[in-house]
């Protein structure tokens, strides 16, 4: 029986180890054109892994196997082998598609409310339990029973405990 | 009653921003460069290659820059109105080839007919990039100084050009 199990036991072992094997060659994806050196090419990367692909709107252009993203891979290689900074190629292309190709808007007039609204929401949420519980406090009146009415309900505590123990 | 008419409003406002959001199209991204001079080119004409067109050559009159493809599906929809609108003579239109092939560019438009002033070639489509352009058709509509005034992203409709694009051509045109 023991020996079954551990059988068992192993089978799963390999079943998961195959399983592994499996999803990450499935990881790997097709070849796409990559600059020669291997630091332009993580350059690039890290710079598109925070641009969105404006055709596929919700895949960073790093991911993205839109023409679109083909062509601004390209176009940030090229601006990294002419020496130009990290900032410099955002700007490039803010100025051309606009803050929207940015994953982390920048804070400005118009995205107060995308930045601050989830904390303004959680301030008026927080303010209205406080509310409502300090509220919910002065409608419960402390009923004070008489002392008849304390007789009475020991009584029937009594008849409940007799009950029990016949 | 305000304990009913808290929740009430709430969700009334609730569903006027959910509304609101219904009629935007996230595919229309605002383009930074309206009010902003026109990207400079210089492009080979793709029906004569060795020629030059540039952005200046435009200079003094208002015009209409249609980023068009042969393989783009959309541009078949847009372009009976582009050849109408060319023949009406309000406004010169020119043609950006965006990353096509020279034949295939020229039979397309033997085939569905030629709207276009001057068609110019941008094969890499980096005069694409200047331009922001990020799904063909794209039709930007330049004033007298080279101002980028209008982007339509997606094909022209009879709705855009009546509503939009033509009173604003009839008034740049007016301007000095």
């Amino acid at each position: 029986m023991t020996h079954l199990f551990s059988n068992t036991k192993t089978f799963v072992l390999i079943f998961f180890v195959l399983l592994f094997l499996i999803s990450s060659t499935g990881w790997s994806k097709e070849a796409v054109p990559v600059a020669e050196d291997p630091e332009t090419e993580k350059r690039m990367l890290d710079l598109t892994m925070n641009l969105r692909c404006l055709v596929c709107q919700n895949e960073p252009i790093s991911d993205s196997r839109a023409d679109f993203s083909n062509d601004i891979r390209r176009e940030i290689r090229q601006q990294i082998k002419a020496n130009k900074t990290d900032d410099e190629i955002v700007q490039f292309l803010v100025d051309r598609y606009g803050d929207f190709i940015l994953y982390d808007p920048p804070i400005k007039l118009t995205t107060i409310l995308l930045w601050f609204g989830p904390v303004l929401l959680f301030v008026a949420a927080l303010g209205s339990l406080f509310v409502y519980l300090k509220h919910r406090r002065m409608q419960i009146d402390e009923v004070s029973l008489s002392q008849d009415e304390l007789k009475e309900a020991e009584a029937l505590l009594n008849e409940d405990k007799k009950g029990k123990n016949e | 009653m305000m304990r009913y008419l808290i929740p009430l409003v709430a969700f009334m406002v609730l569903a006027i921003f959910l509304m609101v959001g219904l009629t935007l199209n996230p595919r229309q991204v605002p383009s930074p460069l309206i009010d902003k001079p026109a990207p400079q080119f210089q492009l080979s004409q793709l029906h004569e290659p060795q020629r030059i067109m540039s952005s200046d050559d435009n200079l003094g009159k208002v015009w209409m820059l249609n980023v068009w493809a042969s393989w783009c599906v959309s541009c078949r929809d847009e372009h009976p109105l582009l050849v109408q609108l060319a023949k009406s003579g309000v406004v010169p239109i020119y043609g950006l080839n965006y990353k096509d092939e020279r034949e295939t560019a020229l039979q397309w438009l033997k085939r569905y007919g030629d709207p276009y002033t001057i068609s110019i070639i941008d094969a890499d489509g980096k005069v694409g990039i200047n331009y922001g352009v990020y799904g063909v058709p794209e039709t930007y509509v330049i004033d007298k100084k080279g101002i980028i005034r209008h982007k339509q992203i997606g094909p022209v409709t009879v709705d855009s050009l009546e509503k939009t694009i033509l009173p604003l051509i009839k008034e740049l045109q007016s301007q000095a």
